[in-house]
């Protein structure tokens, strides 16, 4: 058994929206994501990924901003984790 | 003595709102030519990438220099890099951008290898993570980093890659490097002479190379030696004006300094798009020095002293 992860960085907090941003990773080694390697994302929204299989297994908090920091930008704030358990042969 | 062709108004909104200039084959072929000869051959496939590398870059003949000298010091006369820094749209970009006499900080020759380094010495042939350079920068004002391609780029041969809009953001380098990809991104295929001027905090990393040869672009950072405030031509800066009608809009705004600062990424979260915004005037009211500065009515109502 391997994992195959998808993280999707979405719009908002809400999962039907759109997609932003997206990572790859596969555990069973037939593919090699790697960064800027597709200008299109995977999918449309998190929904989409959930109805091809994918199982949501993190999403990130909604936490509220310190007084202060308002409006310092960093990371993208809407991640999540997905995944697939994809069979090997031995 | 002929005046300098300094960035326009609408320019210095575009690299306000997405940290980048690109001007395509602006640099003359002889210039590319000389810097080539300059940078040296990329020895021949066969010993570990690490070594290809230092072999590369002592054998080349671009100069070591230290930071923090004068810029107009670091090259001497008649090199490659010093007559492209000495042609007039980079100097008037460079002075509107960072202001007179800036400070070199560092340079680098970035050759990226084809396949064939890779199967005989080793490796993996992957692209780079996506960053920001240097590290956490939380002020005001910007160093300018010009990319220089003395090339023409394909796409196979992979090319920078860059997040327009993101070097506003506050990250520590790579720690964003889990982001493969990001709606909006772009990548450097280009002829040759193209030179991209980046605010230091734009999010980019180098294309994998999938083609022949090797793929060489030359890295120029700079500080500036004075507050970057009206280094520009202010003569094409409109005087302030009323604020244009927000949301109910009945039809297309023609293009100004304003809808430029308001126009979104792709990649633009729906509620953080609006502190880009906030943080793109806040840029242009340090760079146009004028603090009373506003966009579609994002400060007005947040420094409303009634509310106080």
């Amino acid at each position: 058994m391997r994992q195959k992860v998808l993280v999707l960085y979405l719009a908002n907090s809400a999962l039907d929206a759109p997609t932003v941003a997206w990572a790859v990773y596969d555990g069973t080694g037939e593919t090699r994501p790697m960064a800027g390697d597709n200008d299109e994302a995977p999918y449309r929204t998190g929904v989409d990924a959930l109805k091809d299989g994918w199982r949501l297994i993190q999403a990130s908090q909604i936490l509220p901003h310190s007084r202060g920091d308002e409006f310092d930008l960093a990371y993208l704030k809407y991640e999540f984790f997905f995944e697939k358990l994809v069979e090997m042969q031995p | 003595m002929t005046a300098l062709p300094l960035l326009n108004a609408l320019d210095m909104a575009r690299f306000v709102a997405r940290g980048f200039l690109r001007f395509d084959g602006v640099v003359p072929a002889d210039i590319n030519t000389q810097f080539l000869a300059e940078a040296g051959e990329a020895p021949e496939p066969g010993a570990k990438l690490r070594q290809t590398y230092g072999r590369l870059l002592a054998g080349s003949g671009i100069p070591e220099v230290p930071p923090g000298v004068p810029l107009s010091a670091a090259y001497a006369q008649g090199s490659a890099i010093e007559r492209l820094l000495d042609l007039p749209l980079v100097k008037g970009a460079i002075q509107s951008l960072v202001g007179p006499d800036p400070v070199f900080d560092h340079h680098f020759l970035h050759v990226t290898f084809p396949p064939a380094y890779y199967e005989a010495g080793g490796g993996e042939n992957v692209s780079q993570h996506t960053h920001q350079d240097s590290t956490i920068d939380p002020q005001a004002g910007f160093d300018l980093q010009i990319m220089y391609y003395p090339h023409a780029v394909t796409r196979p041969m992979g090319g920078t890659r860059f997040v327009p809009g993101t070097h506003l953001r506050k990250v520590s380098e790579v720690a964003l490097g889990r982001y493969q990809n990001i709606a909006g991104q772009q990548h450097m295929v280009c002829e040759a002479g193209t030179l991209l001027f980046l605010h230091n905090g734009i999010w980019h990393g180098g294309g994998v190379n999938h083609a022949d040869r090797t793929r060489t672009m030359f890295k120029i950072r700079m500080n500036p030696s004075a507050p970057q405030v009206r280094r520009w031509d202010m003569a094409t800066l409109p005087d302030a004006s009323a604020q244009r009608p927000i949301f109910f809009v009945k039809s297309p705004r023609p293009e100004t300094v304003e809808s430029l600062l308001m126009t979104p990424e792709p990649w633009f979260e729906q509620d953080t798009g609006r502190l880009e915004y906030v943080n793109r005037i806040k840029l242009w009211r340090h760079l146009s020095g004028d603090p009373a500065f506003d966009a579609d009515y994002w400060m007005s109502r947040l420094e409303n002293p009634a509310r106080a």
